[in-house]
């Protein structure tokens, strides 16, 4: 990747970035982009306005301008593209890319990558305490360089999941669920680098191969059938960009995978839940790459006893994102200032009007978000948030 | 001179520093224990009348000239050099501070002595002088052993009380003159920029909810101000927070901002680094919430509680807003 | 303005410190050593200064191990040249006296105008790298600085006292400027960037002589501080912590 000069330069980069990156040009300029992101209407060069600038030769203004940092790569734009542009990984991390070049980027966002790159961790934590998590639990959960046997399921646990207080509550629901299923698994602990996908979209191409490699080289040292995740940014990368490196693992969501054993699931969850139930889809399993997996976690969520699905206004491939991709974890105190508003805050107000009391999600990125967005909104008695994971199980627990 | 201490006096604008009193506290330990004297060196320009303030030492070198007025790390390391050279002592001590280490090491490595830093404590046993020194952000004690036949010791606030060594009195005053010529110095001081005094003294508030690097993202001091709020206080900071420009400098505690002496002092995501601590004299209670058990400033805080800052700031100004209506 | 940057290879803050029983000093197998802190804010500031004032960035260190990454990004991020000096003892530690003697040899034929350096490092135990080098060099010191401008051929360094008191100190270059914060925090440099420094580019390779431990005290033990002799913990979670604080300070007349 070089720093491009010029507007037609940078056309050309962006073609060559992507499948279908040469689609730019067919833009109609119908504005449905700039109109569909939750943040267009606070950047100074919504997606439209990038490439008609870029049309016009002109590509100084757009790059001077730091709007693009409110893009949280939710696919909104790229699902909603009637040229069938790949906007989220064509043109806006490539706008980011070029940021990056320059030395500007939020501060924020600037030490996630200094921690991704030192530790293989956005927490800036060691790598050494990446399964603390696991010390202390009823659940044993083997570390594959210690148990050195072959699983069926490397559980690619990350980055949130491993260190965030709030989502490691999380992570120990998904092993009890593991435990009562009695499925064969084994986590990489230490050796687990973050699966880095946030820093592709959020144009640290380099940052992301450098990670994606000793992942690659870890995984290729242990015997296993498949990775599951509870993360759908590791899914996607594993899925999509690691087979561009040559690096292929077949990977499922962890949606996907207890879906595949409702039937046993069903009989263990006896515990009643006596809920409403909102289902939040994240951008990562539904827009993204087209993933468009939508039914399986609602399945799962009405097999538990006594849950009741509702939906909100926007579901599936009209999910509003929860702000934290492509950077944007990083990025709220800049959100915040320029827009003055948080789609995690909108989303709350839609799952509270449509009756729900709980929002579930299905993104480490999403329970403390959410959370935070449930008391910043002043819901605290109306909704509690809870992963699927939790739900399950809670409904399991003996 | 051979069993002596010499300390190196530090003033601003016209008053002796604290420091100065914490060296001169440990000095006097130092020189008793050798059977030596404390000697106060004090270099400035107009200052012989600060020799009184200077009781705790046995005796008192002024070297007075224009060029010192105001500190010049060249013409005071010139001056320093000139008086050294005619005699050293067993330990010359030294601040950790802006004027103090600047010259430390450079007389040390102008005349061969060897340095230790940043010592608290001092100890004399069986004619060596031992030390204990605070490293890798308060996380490690070193000990050891202070060469002679001069060693020079960078000294750190906290192992002494400045207050014993405040007394006034009449130590013996002699004045040397400095023989390097100070105005060839190429290092000139040009003037004092005050700093902002409009916003609030930190000093002065006896709540403080204070922000270090733990807070994460510059919007979470939203949460921590909203608690200094209801707890009737402001929010203060760490040295990172000031230097990202998430707080201005006037909110800084520590070595280079101010030094607070509060009821209160909740210390969220603070590791308790000597720095920082310097800037924290005194409290009554001290409150740390850090998830890293192993921070140094649990050693010294009243309370602390290793849960997530970000999660119990809001739940702990609901609590206090609650208690207060 | 030619102007060398000295990084100085420390401990890493994040790892937990751990003693080493049969040495008595740092365990250093585990240990991750990065670029001290204040010696990156060091070459923002001489980044900084070389985009206003043109001239050239040089960054040196010395081999402790593992220090050519840090060596690229300095290239990446706009330094002209770097310098890695190898020599006996260097991976085991170097006091600050050793740092500043290898240091001096190396520099003293560079006809630098300035040599800006970290004012200080979390693992110094005799001083600073930065004054004792300027010393070693026989050129003036100024430390403690948040600000460096060049005017007109002179260098005006701006000294932080205590309650964010400042001092405009004015230096003859050559001089070695302590350097406690740069202007603004070091910028970030992406990791192609980089990894084309280390295609593209060249550390120049230095001999220098065995580390010695002149200078430096005698350090006859390390140990943890005094741990849990403090705080009162609190169990619970957030919330139960949050109520019990609330009774803390009712006891304590603050609420």
């Amino acid at each position: 990747m070089i720093q491009v000069e010029s507007a037609d330069q940078f056309l050309k980069q962006v073609s060559g970035s992507v499948a279908e990156g040469e689609r730019i040009r067919l833009c109609l300029q119908c504005g449905s982009c700039s109109g569909v992101c939750p943040f267009g209407f606070a950047m100074e060069f919504p997606p439209q306005a990038i490439i008609a600038s870029l049309r016009a030769g002109e590509l100084k203004p757009m790059l001077d301008t730091d709007s693009i940092w409110l893009c949280v790569s939710c696919y909104a734009c790229t699902n909603v593209c009637p040229a069938k542009i790949p906007l989220t990984p064509g043109l806006l991390s490539s706008v980011k890319a070029e940021k990056l070049m320059k030395s500007s980027v939020p501060t924020e966002l600037q030490d996630a990558l200094v921690n991704a790159r030192k530790y293989g961790n956005t927490v800036g934590e060691s790598p050494r305490k990446r399964a603390d998590w696991a010390a202390d639990f009823t659940v044993e959960v083997p570390i594959l360089a210690k148990t050195k046997k072959p699983v069926d399921v490397l559980w690619y646990v990350g980055d949130y999941p491993s260190y965030h207080a709030r989502v490691q509550q999380v992570t120990r629901a998904t092993a009890k669920i593991f435990k009562a299923l009695g499925v064969s698994f084994g986590i990489l602990g230490p050796e687990e680098q973050s699966d880095g996908d946030v820093f592709h979209l959020a144009g640290e191409r380099g940052l992301f191969e450098l990670l994606a490699s000793k992942n690659a080289k870890t995984f290729e040292k242990y015997e296993f059938k498949e990775i599951v995740t509870t993360d759908p940014h590791a899914y996607n990368t594993f899925k999509h960009e690691y087979p561009k490196l040559g690096y292929r693992f077949p990977v499922r969501h962890y949606a996907q995978f207890l879906h595949a054993h409702l039937d046993r699931l069903r009989s263990l969850m006896k515990n009643k839940l006596e809920a409403r139930v909102a289902y939040h889809d994240p951008c990562g399993l539904g827009r993204a790459n087209d993933n468009h997996i939508y039914e399986e976690p609602r399945e799962i969520i009405e097999a538990i006893p006594g849950a009741e699905l509702v939906e909100m206004g926007h579901n599936r491939t009209t999910s509003i994102c929860c702000g934290g991709g492509g950077g944007g974890m990083w990025l709220d105190g800049f959100a915040w200032e320029k827009a003055g508003t948080r789609t995690s805050e909108w989303r709350i107000h839609e799952a509270v009007a449509a009756g729900a009391q709980i929002l579930a999600v299905a993104c480490p990125y999403e329970t403390p978000r959410f959370d935070d967005a449930v008391k910043s909104t002043n819901h605290a008695k109306d909704i509690a948030v809870k992963d699927i994971a939790e739900l399950v199980a809670d409904a399991i627990q003996g | 001179m051979a069993q002596d201490v010499w300390v190196n006096i530090e003033t601003l604008r016209g008053e002796v520093t604290e420091t100065s009193y914490t060296m001169l506290a440990a000095g006097k330990a130092i020189a008793k224990g050798l059977g030596g004297s404390l000697r106060a060196v004090l270099l400035g320009n107009n200052v012989k009348g600060l020799a009184g303030k200077l009781g705790a030492a046995d005796s008192v070198t002024v070297v007075d000239h224009p060029a010192l007025a105001d500190f010049n790390p060249e013409a005071h390391l010139l001056a320093l050099a000139d008086l050294a050279k005619k005699g050293a002592p067993r330990a010359f001590l030294f601040g950790q501070t802006a004027s103090g280490t600047d010259l430390a090491c450079g007389l040390a490595a102008k005349l061969g002595f060897p340095v230790a830093s940043p010592c608290r404590t001092f100890k004399v046993e069986g004619g060596e002088i031992l030390f204990e020194a605070v490293t890798c952000g308060g996380k490690i004690i070193a000990e050891g052993k202070l060469p002679g036949p001069t060693g020079v010791a960078i000294v750190m606030p906290g192992g002494y009380k400045p207050e014993e060594a405040m007394q006034g009195g009449s130590p013996k005053v002699d004045e040397a003159s400095p023989e390097s010529d100070l105005g060839a110095a190429r290092t000139r001081f040009r003037a004092y920029i005050e700093p902002d005094t409009s916003d609030v003294d930190i000093s002065k508030v006896p709540i403080l909810v204070s922000v270090g690097r733990g807070i994460g993202q510059k919007e979470n001091i939203e949460a921590a101000k909203e608690l200094a709020a209801a707890l009737g206080g402001e929010v203060s900071s760490s040295r990172p927070i000031v230097d990202q420009g998430w707080l201005p400098t006037s909110r800084l505690v520590g070595k280079s901002g101010k030094a607070v002496k509060p009821k209160l002092y909740l210390a969220l995501g603070i590791s308790g680094s000597p720095e920082h601590m310097e800037g924290l004299p005194g409290w009554e209670t001290l409150v740390a919430i850090n998830t890293d058990q192993k921070a140094p400033i649990y050693d010294v805080a009243t309370y602390g509680a290793a849960v997530d800052v970000l999660e119990l700031v809001p739940k702990l100004t609901e609590k206090v807003r609650a208690t207060k209506s | 303005m030619n102007i060398a940057v000295p990084i100085k290879f420390v401990p890493d803050l994040v790892e937990e410190m751990e003693i080493d029983s049969s040495t008595g000093k740092l365990d250093r197998t585990f240990m991750r050593l990065v670029p001290n802190e204040l010696d990156e804010h060091a070459l923002e500031q001489a980044l900084i200064l070389k985009e206003r004032h043109g001239g050239t960035v040089a960054v040196i260190t010395l081999d402790t191990g593992d220090v050519d990454e840090a060596l690229f990004t300095a290239v990446a991020k706009g330094a002209d040249r770097a310098i890695k000096i190898a020599g006996e003892g260097y991976a085991e530690g170097v006091t600050s006296h050793a740092y500043a003697d290898l240091l001096a040899e190396a520099l003293k034929n560079g006809s630098y105008d300035l040599i800006l350096a970290g004012t200080q490092a979390v693992d110094d135990l005799d001083g600073s790298v930065g004054a004792l080098l300027a010393a070693k060099l026989g050129i003036p010191y100024v430390g403690y600085t948040v600000k460096v401008v060049a005017e007109g051929g002179k260098v005006v360094a701006t000294k932080e006292y205590p309650g964010g008191l400042l001092a405009e100190i004015e230096v003859n270059p050559p001089a070695v400027i302590g350097i406690q914060a740069a202007e603004k925090p070091p910028r970030y440099v992406v990791t192609s960037l980089v990894m084309d420094a280390m295609k593209k580019a060249k550390i120049d390779e230095a001999e220098g002589a065995a580390a010695g431990l002149e200078g430096a005290a005698e350090i006859t033990g390390m140990r943890p501080p005094e741990a849990g002799k403090g705080a009162e913990m609190i169990d619970g979670d957030a919330n139960a912590v949050a109520e019990k604080l609330v009774g803390i300070l009712k006891e304590k007349g603050i609420l």
